[in-house]
């Protein structure tokens, strides 16, 4: 599986532990989900297994 | 000072003249003129009542001297300036809206000026309007022409040389059919370039099979935008229907017309308000529909057969000049037609100034172009719409104008389907 | 007299959009500060683990946050994007931007108006970043987008105006407010643009490159104050054309 491109090697970890790790709050972000949105109700929930692909979003500068 | 329309024909039966009486005397006898009658198609509202709600909240008066300058001074015009350019206010500012309005002109036209005919196929007609010498009541010769006819009159007239026919007829569904006007444009299709009609409006599948027989252009006048004025003008007959007259251009434009033709009857109703919605009702459906061509005409009301006081009223050639130049100012795009209600002196200054489109060779009658080109008396002929004031030939206009500068044009088009 | 304009449900006084693009974070509230910005752009990105600053702490909450779609390369990349965005959490704005050449950064139009009519009926408020060509705006317009934003030049070069013809077009044919975007590189031309009867001017790259960003950024926002008053003031345009008066145009008037 991979995490924001970086390959992961899936450890059993929920997506908010995985957050946790690299000291990111539910609330700064969003979670995509092979291509979907996961709802952050499921954050908690839900365990990542081999090909699934996570992204992991903020706001950042950005104009023209 | 108003106009006494109305006239009894010795024709009438007892119980006719009662129900004329009716009509015109007790509005309850008439029918709800904003109801649609079963089978006539029904758009999308908005571009109507848009223009209306323009219209009708129209204080002409309180534009002033500072509005029209300003407006003038603009690049591009607004409709709060179209608006002011209308009103009294901007009367004293003629020459310098002529101005305008021939910069515009050529800007988008050079100094072309583009030539038809047009030809009544038929005055029969289910309406009882009472300015019209069509009117049901009225007592006229009737007359359809048939096949054979027609393309007698077509080739009289295609022989002058004049490459766009505009084909009219009364507005009687029962004789005019759907079938009857579809026949006409492939006739026509054979002997001019570009086939125009102006006949009662239609439903879209209407359109889509007038297009497919040769014409490309349609042209409803609605005569007055003012709803209520148009009620008591209108007394009998499927044009009594004010909003299905009024959508009339853009079921053509949906039914695949390249282009529609738009107009008030000036000396009906308040002019600066029918021509600020004549404005925008092109100018909201322009913006709708950019692909499609639009034209304006600007028709005075003209004295009929057997009531020959009917008079334009307070439109007089100075307000016609305004109007006409407002228009330009404010729809450089757009076609502006000026028929042979006018007089040749008035046409042959217009077209310097705002006009692009001159009718010539004109008959407003039924099947006499042979006899009104030879100057003889022809048979059986039916009688005409309204008199016209400029009689000049194809010729004699083609001089004309070129006398005056001009270039005149008799076709910049090809029908592709 | 109020003058605001409106993008989707949104009422705004202020005709400054603030990108928030080559800023250092700190210096984000004082020019939104300065030049009274009411809408900021931000881009989303992955969150990269070195660093964890969150860049919403700087910006005051009465500034409508617009996300942008950069990144994307087809409107399927956009909407993704888009969709993050709302996650988020920062309401449902989103100016698109897709750009499938690296080279010159220009907008694919055709890409832009299937995103935004996706996004439009997904319920956004769609402002879509274009290169300004008619068609493509009306076709913008028909599928529900709130404004158009034309560029102005090549993003980032600040250059000014060099599309000025083509945006006054869509100004005078568009009933929906025509944001200039990209490129405006001084404030004199954002008060053109804004005299032209743009409903507003957003600028970046011309603030954040500047060598005082709050002031430039208070600069900014007087030009176009200025730029819109003088719009409002019907200033208009006298016609390049002397007056003909030796010929009598009206003589055949009886």
């Amino acid at each position: 599986m991979k995490v924001n491109g970086e390959k992961y090697t899936p450890d059993g970890k929920s997506i908010e532990e995985i957050l946790k790790e690299r000291g990111l709050t539910k609330e700064m972000v969003a979670v995509e989900l092979n291509e979907k949105i996961l709802p952050k109700s499921e954050y908690g929930s839900y365990v990542p297994k081999e090909n699934d692909v996570i992204e992991i979003v903020q706001f950042m500068g950005g104009g023209c | 000072m108003k106009n006494q329309f109305y006239v009894d024909g010795k024709q009438l039966s007892g119980a006719a003249l009662k129900r004329k009486h009716e009509l015109e005397n007790d509005p309850s006898t008439r029918t709800d003129c904003m109801k649609f009658m079963p089978g006539m198609d029904q758009i999308d509202p908005t571009i109507r009542n848009t223009v209306l709600d323009q219209m009708n909240s129209y204080d002409y008066d309180k534009y002033t001297d500072m509005d029209v300058r300003r407006a003038l001074r603009k690049r591009r015009i607004d409709v709060e300036d179209f608006k002011a350019l209308l009103s009294p206010a901007a009367f004293p500012h003629l020459n310098e809206m002529a101005e305008r309005a021939r910069y515009e002109t050529a800007r988008q036209f050079g100094n072309t000026v583009y030539m038809f005919t047009p030809l009544y196929i038929a005055n029969y007609c289910e309406n009882y309007c009472i300015y019209c010498g069509f009117n049901c009541y009225n007592d006229i010769h009737r007359k359809q022409l048939d096949k054979d006819e027609i393309r007698h009159e077509m080739e009289v007239i295609a022989k002058t040389g004049i490459e766009e026919i505009l084909i009219l007829t009364g507005e009687s569904k029962k004789k005019s059919s759907i079938e009857y006007i579809g026949e006409a444009c492939k006739l026509a299709k054979e002997y001019f370039r570009n086939v125009s009609l102006e006949v009662y409006p239609a439903n879209i599948k209407d359109y889509k099979y007038w297009h497919e027989c040769g014409a490309d252009y349609v042209t409803v006048f609605q005569e007055t935008y003012d709803a209520k004025k148009y009620e008591t003008l209108h007394l009998l007959g499927h044009k009594r229907i004010f909003p299905y007259r009024f959508e009339a251009q853009e079921r053509a434009i949906m039914g695949g017309m390249r282009g529609v033709g738009f107009s008030a009857l000036l000396g009906l109703s308040d002019f600066r308000k029918d021509a600020l919605a004549t404005g925008l009702h092109v100018y909201y459906l322009q913006r709708k529909y950019p692909w499609v061509e639009y034209s304006l005409s600007c028709p005075r009301l003209r004295p009929i057969i057997n009531n020959e006081k009917i008079n334009p009223l307070d439109v007089g050639e100075a307000q016609l000049t305004q109007i006409l130049c407002a228009y330009r100012i404010f729809l450089p795009f757009a076609g502006i037609v000026v028929s042979s209600r006018e007089t040749k002196r008035f046409r042959n200054g217009i077209v310097k100034i705002a006009a692009t489109k001159v009718s010539a060779g004109v008959s407003t009658g039924i099947g006499d172009h042979e006899a009104k080109y030879t100057h003889t008396e022809e048979e059986g002929t039916g009688d005409e719409q309204f008199e016209i004031a400029d009689t000049r030939s194809f010729d004699d206009m083609y001089g004309d104008l070129e006398g005056e500068g001009m270039q005149p044009v008799t076709n910049d088009y090809v029908y592709v389907g | 007299m109020s003058d605001t304009f409106k993008l989707g449900e949104k009422e705004f006084t202020s005709r400054f959009i603030l990108g928030s693009g080559k800023y250092s974070v700190d210096l984000i509230k004082a020019a939104v500060n300065e030049a009274h910005a009411q809408i900021i752009t931000l881009s989303v990105r992955r969150t990269n683990t070195q660093k964890h600053e969150n860049i919403l702490e700087y910006i005051p909450d009465n500034v409508t946050l617009l996300p942008n779609t950069s990144g994307a390369r087809n409107a399927g990349e956009a909407v993704r994007i888009a969709h993050l965005a709302r996650e988020l959490g920062c309401g449902d704005f989103v100016k698109i931007e897709i750009m499938g050449d690296t080279k010159y950064l220009l907008p694919d139009n055709n890409e832009t108006i299937k995103a935004t009519e996706i996004l439009a009926k997904e319920g956004f408020t769609v402002l879509p970043y274009m290169y300004p060509d008619l068609y493509a705006a009306r076709a913008l317009r028909d599928a529900g987008a709130a404004a158009v934003m034309p560029l102005a030049s090549p993003i980032g070069s600040n250059r000014g105006l060099s599309t000025k013809e083509f945006i006054q077009i869509l100004i005078d044919e568009i009933d929906l407010p025509v944001i200039v975007d990209a490129g405006i590189g001084k404030p004199s031309e954002a008060a053109a643009a804004m005299e032209m009867g743009a409903a507003a001017v957003m600028s970046n790259t011309a603030i954040a490159t500047s060598e005082n960003i709050p002031l430039m950024a208070s600069a900014f926002a007087e030009a176009i104050s200025a730029g819109r008053k003088a719009f409002l003031a019907g200033t208009g345009r006298v016609l390049e054309r002397g007056a003909e008066s030796s010929d009598p145009l009206l003589g055949f008037l009886r």
